[in-house]
């Protein structure tokens, strides 16, 4: 073992090492593996074909979310309602009939426990510090916020870890974003990572991982840390880690599938020894003053154009690089934007509040803050919250926060993936805006022709209310 | 899948830089259950654009496709590897790609070629009117007129796409190793070694 100092990232992969080849590449473990219906179905074709079995059925858990309508999903008999897209009902079906096939625990669309993927895994506490996550999905970089190494696969990667539970890696380099300071009123851990992909741009982390450090991160709830790890990928790192601590151990504690008695104990004692040691290096690093963080939204098409609240529509010319400059001429055309508007002219007509980024109980609570005692705009015709699991609404019932979404004018409902990236029926119609709290604002993302601006739940429900996008700490 | 080596034809001079895999596969072309079928969903939104490279019958069939920085980020669906290979494309040459398009692309046979921005200018001009070549094993790619840029590949990744080798097939042939992983997990690391789900140690493998 190296006495040289180590980061938490390097401290995961020494502990999931099965071998390492001439080459550099390692065959890495894989602690938990979580499946959904859109990126397995090929892959358990894959296993079929070969004859081959699933490993360890009992490390990985498959849920449907991306395709579910957010509809109530039971009439008032209590029979369960059909899916009528015949293509997504087919890939859903698909799930479900490949998950016990395969002897894997399969969540269902009327299980209190279903959600997306990336919200059961740590509400579930199958989600852990110390382990390595994998799921087809890019968003996986989510659970990083546990202290855990996850990151997104691809299709035959989902087939790879089924039959082996490992995957085949080069060690990533390594990223230090270190925010520290105090973060003003109103500023949410959906602004601070909004402004650290504006910082680092969409590429900025590529080929590495990112390692979130300060104390603005150390003072954060595991909710927001999941917030700011799930936009990893929209910095370009595969995976983001925040190291655990007490905040973590106690949110984990009790869950279902945390570990229990002399295993609890064993654990939180490895745990305590994964943040990075005094001195270890990174191969970048980029330090933020917190109180450089405004409230944050998106003006164009990739999650890097973003600006404070208080901002303005920039010009492509502002753009010293020339193929931003055509991109940004792009991006502001399709979303119909003049530069020097200001942003808080930009009105909206539609409002989204939910996906892995933010439909937590505390983005509920956020939102629900805002809304009480208030009303949506005319101008805004469509607003839905949608919470991440079945356990959040739950949650969210009994704190009555549903009412006062209801209430506000804003439609209560079932927890999928949703109008993130409009793959079941909620979609964005053309030329229309959105606020929304997801995690990207690519063309045609929340259905064909749609316009995304992201922010925070806090201030997708301030925009609701006044059909704008607005500086929430107006309203608060 | 299919070995890989030479690939010699037209290439679509796309350029564009950060193109996302929703750019390259809309979602709701995700619904299959299947890896065929996905090259009418390529690039839809692009082919809506008015002189588009992937309408113009120029460049229908080309199997090299030429792109921009950071070509492929975004979302980690496979079915954008499964699209290009669907239009007939198996080599993309950028000045990037994202980490996550690059594995899955490589897992289907389709060759991504890291070159500098000067070495992508010239290829597009030279895909307006003449073919270009791609040679895996010399990891170079020429130009009737002469061009000639090399590229660097991961020494694995270049076997494995030389033989077309299956990687599932590769690991399963070390399941004394990850068995043996297994085994001083369960002492070391039993809280990651085991969930409520798994049965008695004696019963895994």
């Amino acid at each position: 073992m190296t006495t040289k100092p180590r980061t938490l990232y390097q401290k995961i992969w020494d502990a999931h090492v099965v071998d390492t080849r001439d080459d550099g590449t390692s065959l890495i473990y894989i602690d938990r593996h979580l499946v959904h219906e859109v990126t397995s179905p090929q892959a358990f074709e894959g296993l079929r074909a070969a004859g081959r079995t699933v490993r360890r059925p009992d490390l990985t858990i498959a849920v449907p979310d991306h395709n579910l309508p957010t509809t109530a999903r039971k009439d008032a008999a209590g029979n369960v309602l059909p899916i009528d897209d015949p293509e997504s009902a087919n890939q859903l079906a698909t799930l479900k009939a490949n998950a016990p096939e395969f002897g894997i625990r399969y969540i269902d669309a009327t299980d209190r426990e279903q959600g997306i993927v990336h919200v059961v895994g740590p509400e579930q506490g199958f989600s852990l510090p110390g382990a390595t996550i994998v799921c087809g999905d890019s968003h996986t970089a989510c659970h990083g916020g546990i202290g855990a190494l996850a990151f997104g696969i691809g299709t035959t990667e989902v087939e790879h870890v089924l039959a082996t539970q490992t995957l085949l890696l080069k060690q990533s380099k390594t990223m230090e974003v270190r925010v520290e300071g105090k973060l003003g009123a109103g500023v949410t851990p959906k602004d601070v990572i909004l402004h650290v992909i504006g910082v680092i741009g969409t590429a900025g982390g590529t080929g590495h991982v990112i390692e979130y450090r300060g104390n603005v991160f150390e003072e954060m709830s595991v909710e927001g840390r999941l917030t700011v790890c799930n936009m990893s990928i929209e910095g370009g790192a595969r995976a983001g880690l925040i190291a655990p601590d007490e905040t973590t151990f106690a949110y984990l504690k009790g869950r279902p599938y945390s570990p229990t008695g002399a295993d609890w104990d064993k654990a939180v004692a490895w745990w305590k020894g994964l943040a990075a040691d005094p001195g270890a290096t990174y191969d970048k690093s980029v330090s933020i003053r917190a109180e450089d963080i405004q409230p944050t939204v998106t003006w164009g098409t990739s999650p890097e154009d973003t600006s404070a609240i208080g901002g303005v529509v920039p010009a492509p010319e502002s753009f010293a690089d020339a193929s931003k400059r055509d991109a940004v001429t792009h991006s502001l055309d399709y979303m119909g934007l003049t530069p020097g508007t200001k942003l808080t002219d930009v009105e909206v007509q539609n409002v989204f509040i939910g996906s892995c980024t933010n439909s937590r109980i505390e983005d509920i609570r956020a939102a629900a803050e805002v809304l009480k005692g208030r009303k949506k705009a005319d101008n805004v015709k469509w607003a839905i919250v949608v919470p991440g699991s079945g356990l959040v609404k739950e949650q969210a019932e009994a704190e009555g926060l549903d009412r006062i979404i209801i209430e506000a004018g804003l439609e209560w409902r079932e927890p999928g993936c949703s109008a993130c990236l409009a793959m079941n029926p909620d979609k964005v119609p053309p030329g229309e805006r959105c606020a929304s709290t997801s995690n990207r604002n690519f063309t045609g993302r929340q259905g064909p022709g749609s316009r995304t601006h992201l922010m925070s739940p806090a201030m997708a429900a301030a925009a609701a209310v006044t059909g704008k996008l607005t500086d929430v700490r107006e309203l608060v | 899948m299919q070995p890989v080596n030479a690939i010699a034809g037209r290439a679509i001079p796309f350029g564009r830089k950060n193109v996302d895999t929703d750019v390259i596969i809309p979602a709701h072309w995700l619904k299959t259950v299947t890896r065929e079928g996905l090259g009418k969903g390529a690039f839809e939104t692009v082919k809506k654009e008015p002189g588009n490279v992937f309408t113009d019958p120029e460049y229908a069939g080309a199997p090299i496709l030429i792109a921009g920085d950071n070509f492929g980020c975004g979302s980690s669906r496979e079915h954008a590897a499964w699209a290009l290979l669907d239009m007939g494309v198996t080599c993309v040459i950028a000045p990037s790609f994202s980490d996550i398009f690059s594995g899955n692309a490589f897992k289907n046979g389709i060759l991504t070629v890291a070159l500098p921005q000067e070495a992508i200018d010239r290829l597009m001009e030279v895909a307006g009117t003449d073919p270009i070549d791609v040679d895996l094993e010399s990891q170079t790619v020429t130009t009737r007129f002469q061009d000639r840029f090399a590229f660097d590949i991961d020494p694995f990744r270049k076997h494995c796409l030389l033989e077309g080798l299956d990687e599932v097939g590769l690991t399963l042939a070390q399941g004394d190793a990850i068995a043996g992983y297994e085994a001083k997990a369960r002492d070391t690391l039993p809280f990651l070694a085991r969930t409520p789900a798994t049965a008695a140690w004696r019963e895994i493998r």
